[in-house]
């Protein structure tokens, strides 16, 4: 415990560097101003902003996205309560409550509630990072090539069991992504692979950071241009100081609920397929079913904004833990940063916490600085955004197409890359529209190339007995994940029976 | 066309897309078994990952044809009518800018971009347009070629020699 109180303080010595305490609150603006924005979340700031970042070192940079991943958390509330438009997915059960609250002229309490659970949730969530993370790398450590395998398949189970879609689309959307990774030389033998059409451009593979921006900047303002039809309209904010004061005064009514979704937010955001969005929605169930008044949830309860708002910032969190210890991201956002960790030269996993003790404490102790810096941000800054929001989409729109374009050939060099972007933004977009969910494909793409090393190690290493990954002596982590990857993949199934079964009781 | 349709044309699309990845990984003779004393081959991992999309898509078919999908059973319209003209319309000034690229650079495609989207599309007046036209080109400028260091695109040689001044006169006067 001492050993991590040293390494935190370190961390936080770090986080207060001048360039890095620059990064945290320019992170956390960004964060603000793009979770704010309809439609865009953390995931598309973190793709579109992603080749900037290499303009600093990597701690900074990735303290830079992890401050825009905070303050997007934050910033999602905005356009949930002002607009009635969730700023992303992970704000859609704020809009629940938010939205009436707003329309009955108390947008500037709703908003307060949502910064504040929002603090508490990332609090509580950074705490429980601190306490886990450590032992988690330890245990990781003894970790071989089949286990890395089983947790990636477990990871990916998760997606099948928990992630609510379609399950043989999601299933295609992983296959898809785990493909698109292998396109290129093999990693192994050196061999070129599906270099399509004999174009030598496919050699050097489809990056992830294409794919990620293609699908997250492009395909997501196409869809956002389509459900918003390019206009939204602005809720009014009334902010004085004394609604203010009288706006702190009623923490006491949401902390308990507020507490509970900090927790439960933080588990749930571990699960790669889970995440912000269900676990802020099963926050909000929960708040309304402890509830002493459950029939005034979606009528405007201050419970009901809170609770979310809370559970998502923390899964944020959350979701960085399996990224920072085990290699596998938590979310599709972590997806990107895992990626933008291998462009830095950096070996995600286990050993990071050995090798690189300043990279993972220096982001540990910055989230810490960020949590409270959104905050402070966000209270201060509700009108700015609030009028930030009356952008149109007519401005907001090229500048992110621009952007996308800049950013993929900065990081590449090369134009066929940017077309490749655009072509997969526009697939990525078709096969959303018809209930593909994106997320998995992303995930794929960027644990592809892991993935089918640590399967062929094992395999090369087995001489090609495949059941070492379910040896029990040898390898009992690899044979536990695969038990419980299976019973994911089997659960939605369970799920369809017994409705079944009780449609036909009834 | 209706989502219903949409959706067996997708499902159709990507059959006959993970047929061909399949078909390339065999056509270019990679071994898609164990390789004696070398472990597996370089199309194993691709080629039944190949093998899974194609069922999956066959999977989407059956439920499409039972009716099992939500989108089978969707019959409004695949694209949105009333934003459909939009999303075209963004789309393809889009593919024009990074078209035109190649002969007047990436400053000029951009700055015309955003003039165009903004002009008639928004309905921007000229002024606003104006600023965004010219502060997109000194952002990008900045960002990407001065700090980053970044070569972007410059076009046809008239359009490169311009920026080979403007550069010459940052190393001379302003570094």
């Amino acid at each position: 415990m001492t050993e991590v109180m040293t390494l935190l303080g370190n961390g936080l010595l770090q986080a207060f560097e001048p360039l890095n305490l620059f990064m945290i609150f320019a992170g956390c603006l960004a964060g603000l101003f793009i979770g704010a924005m309809p439609g865009l979340g953390s995931v598309n700031g973190v793709a579109i902003l992603l080749p900037v970042t290499f303009l600093v070192p990597p701690t900074s940079a990735i303290i830079f996205l992890a401050a825009l991943y905070y303050g997007a958390m934050y910033g999602g509330a905005v356009s949930s309560i002002t607009l009635g438009i969730p700023g992303a997915s992970t704000a859609v059960a704020t809009v629940f409550d938010g939205r009436p609250m707003a329309q009955k002229g108390m947008a500037d309490q709703a908003l307060m509630a949502a910064a504040i659970a929002s603090f508490i949730g990332g609090t509580v969530s950074i705490v429980l990072f601190t306490l886990f993370a450590p032992p988690l790398a330890n245990l990781a450590l003894k970790f071989g090539p089949q286990e890395e395998f089983a947790l990636m398949i477990l990871a990916f189970a998760t997606f099948i069991g928990l992630g609510g879609d379609d399950i043989p689309k999601t299933i295609f959307s992983i296959l898809l992504g785990l493909v698109m990774a292998a396109v290129g030389f093999d990693i192994i033998s050196g061999k070129p692979r599906m270099i399509f059409f004999d174009l030598v451009e496919f050699q050097r593979g489809i990056g992830f950071l294409v794919l990620a921006i293609g699908i997250y900047g492009i395909g997501e303002m196409l869809w956002t241009l389509e459900t918003t039809k390019g206009s939204v309209q602005v809720q009014n904010v009334k902010t004085t100081w004394a609604r203010f004061f009288d706006n702190l005064t009623k923490i006491k009514s949401y902390i308990a609920t507020t507490s509970l979704g900090s927790i439960l937010g933080f588990f749930v955001g571990t699960l790669p397929a889970a995440g912000a969005t269900p676990a802020s929605l099963m926050s909000y169930g929960l708040a309304k079913t402890f509830s002493k008044d459950p029939d005034s949830f979606g009528k405007g309860n201050i419970a009901g904004v809170a609770a979310p708002e809370a559970a998502n910032n923390a899964a944020s969190t959350g979701s960085m833990l399996p990224m920072i210890t085990l290699g596998i991201p938590g979310s599709p956002t972590t997806a990107i940063l895992l990626g933008g960790m291998i462009i830095w030269g950096l070996r995600p996993g286990p050993l990071l916490f050995a090798e690189q003790p300043d990279f993972v404490w220096g982001l540990i102790g910055s989230m810490y600085v960020a949590n409270l810096v959104t905050v402070m941000l966000n209270l201060a800054l509700i009108p700015i955004f609030v009028r930030v929001l009356a952008m149109p989409f007519t401005i907001l729109t090229p500048i992110i197409f621009i952007l996308c374009f800049v950013g993929v050939f900065s990081t590449t060099d090369r134009m066929f890359d940017v077309w490749l972007m655009i072509a997969l933004g526009l697939g990525g977009y078709l096969l959303r529209k018809l209930n593909y969910p994106v997320a998995p494909a992303v995930l794929a793409i960027v644990l592809g190339p892991l993935a089918e090393r640590s399967m062929r190690q094992s395999l090369i290493g087995s001489r090609g007995d495949a059941t070492t990954f379910i040896n029990p002596v040898e390898h009992p982590i690899s044979l536990g994940c695969i038990i419980i990857a299976i019973l994911l993949m089997l659960y939605p199934l369970i799920l369809s029976m017994r409705k079944k079964r009780a449609a036909a009781n009834a | 066309m209706s989502t219903r349709n949409a959706e067996l044309l997708m499902a159709i699309g990507m059959l006959v897309f993970s047929l061909g990845l399949m078909w390339n990984i065999h056509s270019d003779g990679l071994v898609i078994g164990w390789m004696e004393e070398r472990g597996p081959g370089s199309g194993l991992w691709p080629f039944w990952l190949s093998l899974g999309m194609a069922l999956c898509s066959v999977w989407t078919m059956v439920r499409w044809f039972n009716g099992t999908t939500a989108e089978s059973r969707d019959e409004s319209p695949y694209m949105d009518p009333e934003s459909f003209g939009l999303v075209v319309i963004s789309f393809v000034l889009l593919t024009a800018m990074i078209f035109l690229v190649q002969y007047i650079g990436t400053y000029l495609s951009v700055a015309l971009f955003l003039g165009a989207y903004m002009r008639f599309v928004g309905r921007h007046k000229w002024p606003q347009t104006l600023a965004l036209m010219g502060g997109s080109i000194v952002f990008i400028y900045f960002l990407f070629e001065w700090q980053l260091a970044k070569y972007l695109p410059k076009g046809l040689p008239i359009f490169e020699d311009a920026f080979l001044w403007i550069d010459n006169y940052r190393w001379e006067y302003l570094m």
